[in-house]
């Protein structure tokens, strides 16, 4: 199981969406995604988009301004 | 019943700005699991060309000339301000400078994300086109009746 980081503070709509799922698509089944993201759109939308292709959401956790969501792919 | 999770759009437009608005559109959709159909016609055809920049392509003097003059996805007019064609590169540098995904980078991510591209028979025979001057990634050249079919129960903008 891999572990696997992915910054998206910086990105707007509708690439906070897109790298997260492409990378989703790319990682081995049972590896962890890390999401930073802000609040917002992203942080309702990502999980919720993630969890709908059946991967599990592990956390979701505030850190300052940011926050990360891990993500294992099913 | 509408299935809230299929999208497909008319891309009539040939200008950058409503490409960027229809690929927008489109990779949000794929982004979040919507099946997301794009349908290229007319004007549009111009953002599924292999040649992004101003070619000469096609079959048929008339058909060469046009296809030269309105050239490809990497020369697209803006609808507004276009300044003599400065803006699409003005435009570019804005958006990257504010971190905003360009017209490229959309068009790639729709690829990435299994977007269906679609052109129009229609459109290809006007601009005496062929299946090679086409991005390979485009799925099929269909008539109106198979779009009405991938589009079905589905969601249906115009851009």
């Amino acid at each position: 199981m891999d572990i696997h980081t992915l910054d998206i503070t910086k990105e707007h709509c509708p690439m906070t969406f897109v790298k997260a799922k492409l990378v989703l698509a790319k990682i081995n089944s049972g590896d962890v995604l890390e999401i930073t993201l802000k609040g917002g759109e992203p942080l309702e939308n990502v999980p919720k988009s993630a969890a709908e292709e059946g991967h599990r959401i592990l956390s979701i956790e505030k850190n300052g301004e940011s926050h990360v969501i891990k993500i294992e792919k099913n | 019943m509408t299935n809230e999770k299929k999208l497909s759009i008319i891309c009539f437009s040939g200008e950058f700005d409503k490409a960027v608005a229809a690929l927008t559109m489109a990779t949000g959709a794929a982004a979040v699991n919507w099946e997301v159909n794009l349908f290229f016609t007319f004007w549009g055809f111009n953002i599924i060309k292999k040649k992004g920049g101003h070619a000469l392509v096609g079959t048929g003097f008339l058909a060469r000339v046009f296809n030269l003059i309105m050239g490809g996805r990497k020369s697209l007019p803006l609808s507004r301000l276009n300044l003599g064609g400065a803006s699409p590169g003005l435009m570019t540098g804005m958006m990257k400078s504010q971190n905003v995904a360009t017209l490229e980078e959309l068009y790639q991510a729709a690829k990435d994300l299994g977007v269906n591209l679609y052109a129009c028979e229609m459109s290809m025979n006007i601009f005496g086109m062929k299946r090679e001057h086409l991005d390979p990634s485009v799925k099929a050249v269909i008539g109106v009746p198979a779009f009405l079919k991938y589009s079905e129960d589905g969601q249906t903008i115009f851009i």
